[in-house]
């Protein structure tokens, strides 16, 4: 059964295409076929963190108008042969997106993948809605702060009443928390809110903790997800989170700080 | 608190303080989700109509929604300033 899942979070600038590379890549090296559909209309991002964005010629909303064939709007990964990529319009604005459009385009889509994520906007409005609308699943994406905790609260929210799966009475979506740019060492001085703390507000399943790491901005830079850039932290952390979706019992990592500091040497403190 | 403890509890624990005003917040607005949302506007127009009739200002205006099992009530609590000294008519 080929899966929808939203990447969402209510707040601006958590990680939400960051992830939603990155979860689709990881999705694809494990053998499943893919593809990451950028519903943030107008502010056309996902391209360039996929490193595509000189190959976009037709884009969601021309395949939504009958402007062009889905197949001539989806751009292959030139480095996973299972990873596709839907990118969206520079130009149009979120009304672009009808409910009609986008479910036939995703209809579409699920005839040839086994999963397609959702790379949803910040904002609850038309465009945050459209791309939880139809989900099957959501990762809530998370910063460790109260203004990303309560956004992510609405969203839980928004999730359980005016989703498809909702409004139909369907089996609720399945929501899944991944808390990103943690710095355990601000976490272990008490200036950041605890993976703990977080799950006990949010109360849903943690599907991972990704460490803030200099590496996510690399890898932007250079146009990879940063889950191909495999030393590094979120690499391992990305590629853990899409472990346990994938049902794997894996231990969480990053949660403790690499190294003491100074101080925290001169006082002893408990790593 | 001597010296040493101030330096070893993190002076402020501000993600403590994080956690506790996250979980009074949501336990609020959790509270108040799927309740019309017409609530302010009606707020809004409330005013309007008493100020025609007394002094008041926007905070004497308090409403509530209540949720008992499926039924709501909609409680509306106006402060009336001095036994409601009429306003001056323009
Ligand atoms: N784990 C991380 N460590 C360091 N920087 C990060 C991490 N995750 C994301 N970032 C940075 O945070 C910024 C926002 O990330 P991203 O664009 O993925 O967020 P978004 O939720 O999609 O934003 P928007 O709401 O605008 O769509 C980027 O500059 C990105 O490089
Ligand atoms: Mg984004």
């Amino acid at each position: 059964m080929p899966k929808i899942i939203v990447m969402t979070s209510g707040k601006g600038g958590v990680g939400k295409t960051t992830t939603s590379a990155s979860f689709a890549a990881g999705l694809a090296m494990k053998g499943h076929k893919t593809v990451v559909v950028d519903f943030d209309v107008g502010l056309r991002n996902l391209d360039l963190v996929m490193g595509c964005e000189r190959r976009v010629v037709f884009d969601f909303i021309n395949v939504i108008n009958g402007e062009a064939k889905l197949h001539q709007a989806l751009i292959k990964d030139k480095r996973l042969d299972n990873l596709y990529i839907l990118p969206t319009s520079q130009t149009r604005d979120k009304d672009a997106l009808t409910k009609d459009g986008v479910a036939r385009v995703l209809e579409t889509l699920k005839q040839d993948f086994d999963y397609i994520i959702c790379d949803s906007p910040a904002g609850i409005e038309k465009g945050a809605y459209m791309a939880l609308y139809f989900a099957d699943e959501a990762v809530v994406v998370t910063n460790p702060e109260v203004s990303s905790v309560r956004d992510s609260d609405r969203i839980l929210g928004i999730l359980a009443s005016k989703s498809r799966r909702a409004e139909m009475n369907l089996d609720p979506v399945r929501e899944h928390l991944l808390l990103t740019r943690y710095d355990a060492d601000r976490v272990r001085q008490g200036e950041m809110l605890a993976v703990d703390d977080v799950l006990e507000i949010l109360a849903i399943p943690l599907m991972g903790v990704i460490p803030e790491d200099e590496a996510v901005l690399r890898a932007s830079n250079v146009g990879v997800p940063v889950i191909m850039d495999e030393r590094s932290g979120p690499a391992q952390a990305y590629a853990d989170a899409v472990g346990r979706f994938l049902g794997e019992t894996i231990e969480h990592r990053f949660l403790i700080p690499e190294r003491k500091g100074f101080f925290q040497r001169l006082l002893g403190r408990p790593a | 608190m001597n010296l040493l403890q101030f330096f070893r509890r993190p002076r402020v624990r501000s993600a403590q303080q994080a956690k506790e005003r996250l979980q009074v917040l949501l336990t609020h607005e959790r509270g108040s989700r799927g309740l019309p949302d017409f609530l302010p506007r009606l707020q809004q127009d409330l005013l309007r109509v008493l100020a025609r009739y007394v002094r008041i200002d926007r905070e004497s205006v308090q409403m509530q929604v209540e949720d008992d099992g499926g039924v709501f009530t909609l409680e509306i609590n106006v402060e009336l300033p001095g036994g409601g000294a009429p306003a001056i008519h323009r």
